[in-house]
């Protein structure tokens, strides 16, 4: 089992382009990955033979329209092993989904001196919504710190998780890479009480997802991190939850009846889902849900922890003390997120030359502001690995640092 | 295509290396300005120290960054020092104006005339920061502790 990088990229037009004279060498995964050929087509094909609204028109393309729209939904179904479609939501991003949460079950559950239990590596999209709650309703926000391997610190799981509603965590960090004992958490917070919550925006990409296996109540990701387009993600929530919780954005297509003294609610999943769909965008993950499962998820896992390998060794090998990388030192206990920094070149400089050699990473706060003053740094640069990486792609890099180096050496 | 060498030209790695007037100020009687560029984490702290005639006695400059914004900021404090606040005032707007040339082009516009331009305002070794306008995306670097300068001057005036 494993994947085949050179047939791979050929599925992707855009590693026909040239780069300040150089091949594209893409390694910001982590924040938008590319697309294949099939995603593309799949949403040219919906516009040009089949495209109407959704749950409307009783004609033939409605109709059509719908099937697709649903279609993929079935697929993010069968994609996350839910138990039905209908705790399937279609959401704009992870950050949309994680805010539903917390507006939806969140002003309904948390009160003052409520509290929730996070982590130091969050993202901002699951630290902000809850810090909205904080300021409006007093929510006590608690916090998981990280060890020196960059991993979480479970010591006093305990006495933190000891009365919180909810634990909300990233199930692999978009700066540290670690992939977290998502199991060991849900069962401690279930033993707490709590509902907890997964992060998947770096998770389902990248690892088999099965969110009855993980046992987690809430789990987003997005469409735009897993070969799809932008505009479209996933909350999927347990039923009885979702069943139980207010609507979020509330007006169209999320509604069952409209009186002018009041309104009734549609049934799951449409009731949040307000207003016309990006229907196109959803078509476009249910084929890039295919074109990864074609692939295998567990090719997919196998050849990041494999190629993360590699390039952690080949990049210690050639830059040894001059480059600190954050993130645990075993590719088994981490995703393909290698945020490091460089001794005398700040991350937007080492970026700007990778650029000049057409290597694509990100460098900045990577939306973990507490994180980054946690490891006592301004910003990393990150170079993270996809399926249409290879041993050639770290070797570039790898070399492009060399010139960052000899640029800034004093 | 633009190189690096236009960016990193040898002046400004000569700032970034060696920052001049590096340091803090006791706060008060000097006034201390944070900047910030959410894009990406670099934080400038300026601190201020003007005199009773207007003049920008003191400056001193904290914060972490890229080699852009700390050797703009290290240029900008050479700059101001000992400099009145109006004059501080015009080399700010010449600075901007060199900086904001690209950024009208990038709006589609062919305006080549730089906005507001301080024809008798001499930028010396700030020129060197002319290269930045290529890459458009670290324009925001190189006027970070310039707008902050800005905002404690503003501050200082309005009190």
């Amino acid at each position: 089992m494993s994947v085949d990088v050179a047939a791979v990229k050929k599925d992707f037009p855009i590693f026909d382009r040239v780069v300040h004279g150089h091949r594209l060498v893409y390694l910001d995964s982590a924040s938008s990955s590319q697309k294949p050929r099939a995603v593309l087509d799949a949403m040219d094909r919906l516009y040009e033979t089949s495209y109407a609204n959704t749950h409307r028109g009783v004609y033939e393309l409605g109709q059509e329209s719908t099937a697709l729209y649903e279609g993929a939904r079935e697929k993010v179904q069968r994609f996350i092993n839910a138990p039905s479609t209908r705790e399937v939501l279609f959401t704009k991003n992870v950050t949309e989904a994680i805010n539903l949460v917390a507006y939806s079950w969140g002003r309904a559950n948390l009160g003052e001196g409520d509290a929730v239990l996070l982590t130091e590596m969050e993202h901002h999209a699951n630290l902000v919504p809850w810090l909205v709650l904080r300021e409006e309703r007093g929510v006590e926000l608690r916090f998981l710190p990280i060890d020196d391997d960059y991993q979480l610190d479970l010591t006093d799981l305990d006495r933190l998780i000891d009365g919180v509603k909810l634990v909300g965590v990233a199930g692999i960090s978009n700066v540290l890479g670690t992939l977290n004992p998502l199991r060991q958490l849900a069962d401690a917070a279930h033993a707490a009480g709590a509902l907890f919550l997964v992060d998947g925006a770096q998770y389902a990409p990248h690892v088999r997802t099965d969110v009855v296996e993980l046992g987690c109540d809430f789990f987003g990701f997005t469409g735009h991190k897993m070969l799809g387009p932008t505009g479209i993600g996933v909350l999927w929530g347990r039923e009885e939850l979702l069943d139980d919780m207010p609507a979020f954005l509330t007006g169209g297509e999320m509604i069952r009846d409209v009186r002018l003294d009041g309104w009734t609610p549609n049934e799951l999943p449409w009731k949040f889902e307000a207003g016309t769909q990006p229907i196109a965008e959803a078509v476009g993950l249910g084929a890039a849900i295919d074109y990864l499962e074609n692939v295998g998820l567990d090719a997919v896992r196998e050849h990041e922890v494999s190629l993360t390998a590699y390039a952690l060794r080949a990049l210690t090998e050639r830059h040894g003390d001059k480059l600190t990388i954050f993130g645990p030192s075993e590719p088994a206990a981490r995703g393909g997120v290698i945020s490091f920094s460089y001794e005398g070149v700040h991350p937007h400089d080492v970026s700007q030359v990778l650029d000049e050699a057409g290597v694509c990473v990100r460098a900045g706060h990577h939306c973990a502001k507490p994180l980054m003053r946690r490891l006592g740094v301004g910003a990393t640069a990150r170079a993270s690995l996809y399926i249409y990486n290879d041993e050639a792609d770290v070797d570039v890099l790898n070399e492009a640092l060399d010139e960052a180096d000899r640029l800034f050496a004093i | 295509m633009p190189g690096l060498e236009d960016l990193y030209r040898e002046i400004i790695l000569d700032h970034y290396r060696n920052p001049r007037n590096r340091g803090e100020l006791p706060s008060p009687p000097a006034r201390r300005v944070e900047g910030f560029n959410p894009l990406c984490g670099d934080e400038v702290v300026v601190y201020l120290d003007l005199d009773d005639d207007g003049t920008v006695e003191d400056i001193k400059i904290a914060g972490q960054g890229c080699s852009i914004s700390q050797s703009s900021a290290s240029m900008m404090s050479s700059a101001v020092k000992g400099k009145s606040v109006e004059e501080a005032r015009r080399l700010i707007r010449a600075f901007k104006a060199m900086m904001s040339i690209h950024e009208q082009r990038l709006d589609g516009s062919e305006e080549e005339e730089p906005i507001a331009a301080e024809a008798d305002v001499k930028l010396g070794d700030l020129e060197a920061l002319q290269g930045v306008v290529k890459f458009p995306v670290r324009i925001k670097c190189a006027t970070l502790s310039w707008n902050t300068l800005a905002q404690g001057l503003d501050e200082a005036q309005a009190e």
